[in-house]
């Protein structure tokens, strides 16, 4: 009997028989449906993904003319940048490594991003940040972004001004966390538009806003309206990428153009992206370590093809460390990351990653 | 995309399934998507412009000489050639849209 080698969600080898793989292919898919009350993957879908994985080759890729746009977060940060960003430590300047990622590895956009890559810290450094734009404009041809994380948990105590909610809710205090995070979210935006408007004056082609909603809700809905007024009063394009599956409740009572952001699945959270006037929407599905990768490549599609079926802008899934189906670890095996980017084009219909 | 070593992840995505970005037609069908495009309408408008088959734009032999012809910039060195913004107002003209850096057009 044939034995496929792949991985688990924490980045080690293991060895499924073709009935254990396609087994555990429409259990990811099963899982995901049922959670976010969304088709599962036919037998089509099914059968593709079974292909790849079943493939023996090292890494695979999409077929001619299925190629996809990249758009990557942080960026050139990966050359120069250290561990924590799974950085490599190499001694060029971030305008150098955007060059790089253009000419040498033949990236279909970039960004410049400020090391900590958060809009908080950032914000310090403004001028400094449209002088990095500015000069990349004019080496580059491809697109750039100017990249950084809304990171609402920033702006909390001991880090930020506001009372922490992770401190009040344990005490019972769910006004007062309620009302720190709305004080939060009213910073971040005002934040946000502040880098997107001084982005937009360098002459940036588009601002990402990467790992939205880590905070929760309040942090989404902080997001979708700086979106909503850079949209409506600049020239630049918004990405909008998430950073889980589900957006977390933590205030638990916001909406946004009269829906509910609490308890969003990505085909959700898209319509609210949509409808704030981003040009592109990131699902993000977090990995989970104690599945195999086609488990979790399987449940990843079925989220993002939730997506790309109604979607009216591009759709980029996320495809980084520990999100769609690629593992949890730090240096990324090639053979699960090219399956899982490909099964996302392929079978997710993703526009870009 | 995501974060991740450069090896491990940018350059598998880049050449598993990535467009090929100024070695191809990748900034260009990116601009469109910026434009909202969804992929097969950006490819197709891109394609259009350039009166290239689909398939063409992400082909390197095809692409790399119809860069140099239309002087769009080409991946290269290559003394003489448009960079930067100058391969960028081309490339406005070329796909008839804004470009923020270039200028209104």
């Amino acid at each position: 009997m044939a034995i496929i080698r792949t991985r688990m969600g924490d980045g080690h080898a293991v060895s499924l028989s073709p009935d254990e793989l396609r087994r555990d292919l429409s259990d990811g898919s099963e899982q995901a449906a049922r959670r976010a009350h969304i088709v599962p993957l036919d037998d089509a879908d099914l059968d593709r993904l079974e292909e790849l994985f079943s493939h023996p080759g090292r890494i695979t890729g999409v077929e001619p003319g299925h190629e996809v746009v990249l758009t990557k977060d942080g960026c050139a940060n990966t050359l120069y940048s250290g561990q924590m960003s799974s950085g490599v430590g190499v001694p060029l300047a971030r305008e150098q490594g955007i060059r790089v990622m253009e000419r040498a590895f033949g990236f279909d956009t970039m960004e410049v991003g400020h090391p900590d890559y958060s809009f908080k810290p950032a914000k310090m450094l403004l001028a400094l940040e449209q002088l990095s734009m500015e000069q990349a404009q004019l080496d580059c041809v491809v697109p750039l972004f100017y990249g950084a994380m809304p990171n609402m948990g920033l702006y909390f105590r001991p880090d930020g001004p506001f009372d922490n909610p992770a401190d009040l809710l344990p005490d019972g205090r769910v006004e007062e966390a309620r009302s720190a995070q709305l004080e939060a979210a009213e910073q971040l935006r005002r934040d946000m538009l502040y880098m997107a408007r001084g982005m937009n004056d360098a002459g940036a082609d588009g601002i990402d806003f990467d790992t939205t909603a880590s905070a929760g809700d309040a942090e989404f809905l902080a997001t979708l309206q700086a979106t909503e007024e850079i949209a409506a009063t600049t020239g630049i394009a918004v990405e909008v990428g998430m950073a889980t599956e589900l957006v977390l409740g933590f205030h638990g009572e916001l909406e946004y153009a009269g829906r509910r952001l609490a308890g969003m699945w990505p085909h959700q959270q898209l319509e609210v992206v949509q409808a704030a006037g981003a040009h592109v929407f990131g699902p993000a599905v977090t990995t989970d370590t104690g599945r195999s990768s086609p488990w979790n490549v399987a449940r990843a599609c079925t989220f993002v093809k939730a997506c790309t079926e109604v979607a009216e802008i591009p759709v980029h899934a996320n495809v980084g460390m520990g999100v769609g189906g690629v593992p949890t670890v730090e240096v990324q095996p090639n053979d699960v990351v090219t399956r899982a980017g490909v099964a996302l084009v392929e079978v997710g219909g993703a526009d870009g990653l | 995309m995501g974060g991740g070593d450069p090896a491990g992840m940018s350059l598998c995505h880049a050449l598993a399934s990535g467009m090929g970005g100024i070695r191809t037609a990748g900034d260009l069908v990116a601009r469109m998507q910026l434009r909202k495009m969804r992929l097969p309408q950006a490819k197709r408008y891109v394609a259009d412009r350039l009166g290239v088959g689909l398939l063409d734009l992400t082909d390197s032999t095809v692409m790399r000489e119809l860069r140099a012809e239309l002087d769009i910039g080409v991946v290269t060195g290559l003394p003489g050639a448009a960079k930067g913004i100058a391969a960028k107002a081309r490339i406005a003209e070329l796909l008839d849209v804004p470009i923020p850096c270039v200028g209104p057009q």
